[in-house]
């Protein structure tokens, strides 16, 4: 399964990067005279009610939703392990205060937060990316100082520390590699979530803007044409799902090498 | 020419179940380029001692006197300045092989972050002195050794690529901690001989160990240690022939090439030290004032000290 999931994102990836290439139309040129006509061979997913090509806005909005999910699963790896890191490892009141503003983030429901955050920034790409962001690093910082935790007391960050290594190199050098697995898998499966929210959101309006093609966004429009031409719906819909499978599928196939104890033993 | 001096050091830890008096009012000596062996039975302290030398104790130790080493009191210094030292001037070749390489990073990679924290060369360079180092410890680097991981490694090629980092900055005094503990004969007799061309050359080393065959082997004196003090400190043949404390006798009698007899009774607790000589419940000689006051040193022959009222003159 996991091949499928590797196969699955390598095939969005190249979507993404050569869209100009792949793509039959330009995703905003607009053909009125063939508006919401059904797939066919000019428009192989057919075109929506301005007579924009479904195939090319499905093929641009990977881009998006793609650097998007990127963006925000890269900052909040990075300030969640950076933080998880300095919490686990130094305690004590640092210790505290981080992880007391991990409860206060918790405490919100995430969504409702980021909706609040979406809206007081105003709709668009860069304030989705910040709300996202502020609500999505506390998983990475509790996973990250659970293991610091366990792994700071091994006799090898003892012998580093015998041998003069300062505290930022133990934890970046030492303890860092040792507890990086897990934050693997998590960024993986939260790839997927994040893909699912941006959507979401555009599709409340609180993301991309007209004309950006975007599939969440397409999903919108398409709602009143729901009867009359299902492709609208069905295309950006079908490209949410496989990507989001994609990501699943490699987190849990990650997940099962990574942890030895889940490793079914064969007996012969 | 003393080198390092720790004096009248006091260790304790402060625990939920009392506190654990780990070393007590302990005062030693080590000299320049000696090998001084530190032997006695487990948790008398010896571990300890060495980590309070580099000050790497856990937070809940109360530790107090001082550590004299080069004109300076180590437990005084700045966490920074301290730093400076492990490592270069002072290095720990801790106690455990398996345990105390990081599992995920390649050895040499180990070894050469060492030389190029003390020694500000770069990666490369250092690569190259990592390697020369390892050669020189009796690993073939060539043989792809250095770009192995830890669990590649047989026990005996840890504990000398922990010797390498050891000594990667030349440092002035080496900590090791019980380096042949859990190797088996052969690995025991190459790691001793690795800890012999260490201690031929112009260093001192503090061998912490409670092998009493790797002690005789190695080091030019000897102080034991018991209960968190040190009750005997002679030259090793002067131990080896002359035992003065009742315990250092009963230690060699209990080596099994003499007669295998070991002491009677239990090391005390920590916790609940007993009043005068530590050692009186198990001594044989005990006599009333062993029970009411801790003797002092007391040289018996020259540079052979003793701290039991047997040798008490007065």
């Amino acid at each position: 399964m996991a091949m499928v999931g590797i196969a699955v994102i390598f095939l969005f990836i190249l979507m993404a990067i050569f869209a100009p290439f792949i793509a039959p139309h330009d995703p905003l040129e607009q053909n009125i005279v063939e508006r919401l006509s059904s797939p066919s061979t000019e428009y192989p997913f057919g075109t929506d009610d301005l007579g924009r090509c479904v195939l090319s806005r499905v093929i641009y909005g990977a881009r998006i939703s793609l650097l998007i999910a990127i963006a925000i699963v890269g900052i909040t790896t990075a300030v969640g392990t950076v933080l998880g890191l300095i919490s686990g490892y130094y305690g004590g009141i640092i210790d505290e205060v981080i992880m007391r503003a991990v409860d206060v983030n918790i405490a919100f429901p995430g969504l409702v937060l980021a909706i609040v955050l979406a809206s007081i920034l105003g709709p668009g790409f860069l304030s989705l990316v910040i709300a996202l962001s502020v609500v999505g690093w506390i998983g990475y910082a509790r996973v990250i100082r659970g293991s610091v935790l366990s792994v700071k007391e091994k006799e090898f960050v003892e012998a580093a520390k015998a041998l003069g290594v300062g505290d930022w190199r133990i934890m970046f050098q030492h303890i860092l590699p040792n507890v990086i697995a897990p934050v693997m898998v998590l960024a993986m499966l939260t790839m997927g979530f994040t893909i699912l929210i941006v959507s979401g959101f555009s599709f409340l309006g609180l993301g991309a803007q007209p004309p950006t093609p975007e599939w969440g966004y397409m999903l919108n429009e398409g709602r009143s044409f729901m009867r009359t031409a299902p492709h609208l719906m069905i295309f950006p819909g079908l490209a949410i799902i496989m990507t989001v499978l994609g990501f699943n599928l490699l987190g849990d196939a990650l997940r099962d090498t990574m942890d030895p104890r889940l490793k079914r033993v064969k007996i012969e | 020419m003393t080198l390092l001096h720790a004096k009248n050091l006091t260790a304790h830890f402060l625990t939920e179940e009392g506190v654990v008096k780990a070393i007590n009012k302990l005062d030693l000596e080590i000299r320049e380029g000696e090998t001084l062996g530190l032997i006695g039975e487990t948790g008398c302290g010896k571990t300890v001692l060495g980590l309070s030398i580099m000050r790497l104790l856990p937070r809940n130790v109360k530790i107090e006197g001082g550590i004299l080493y080069g004109g300076n009191d180590l437990l005084k210094l700045s966490e920074e300045t301290m730093r400076g030292i492990r490592g270069k001037e002072i290095a720990l070749i801790p106690q455990n092989p398996s345990t105390s390489l990081n599992p995920v990073l390649k050895v040499g990679g180990q070894i050469s972050e060492v030389i190029e924290l003390h020694q500000g060369l770069k990666r490369g360079k250092a690569w190259q002195k990592a390697i020369e180092l390892l050669k020189s410890y009796g690993l073939n680097p060539s043989a792809k050794g250095i770009t192995q991981y830890p669990h590649q490694l047989s026990r005996g090629m840890k504990q000398r690529v922990l010797i390498a980092m050891g000594i990667a900055c030349n440092p002035s005094l080496i900590i090791a901690d019980e380096p042949t503990k859990g190797l088996d004969a052969i690995v025991r007799t190459q790691v001793v001989e690795s800890l012999r061309e260490l201690s031929s050359e112009k260093r001192a080393m503090l061998l912490i160990t409670h092998d009493l065959e790797v002690a005789f082997a190695l080091c030019d004196r000897i102080a034991v240690m018991y209960a968190g003090g040190i009750i005997e400190l002679a030259p090793t043949a002067s131990i080896f022939n002359s035992p003065g404390h009742p315990y250092t006798r009963g230690l060699l009698n209990s080596l099994p090439s003499r007669e295998l007899k070991p002491i009677p009774g239990f090391s005390p607790s920590l916790i609940d030290l007993p009043q005068g000589c530590k050692f009186h419940p198990r001594c044989g000689h005990c006599i009333e004032i062993c029970r009411q006051n801790y003797p002092e040193m007391i040289e018996t022959e020259k540079d052979h000290y003793v701290r039991c009222f047997l040798y008490d003159k007065s």
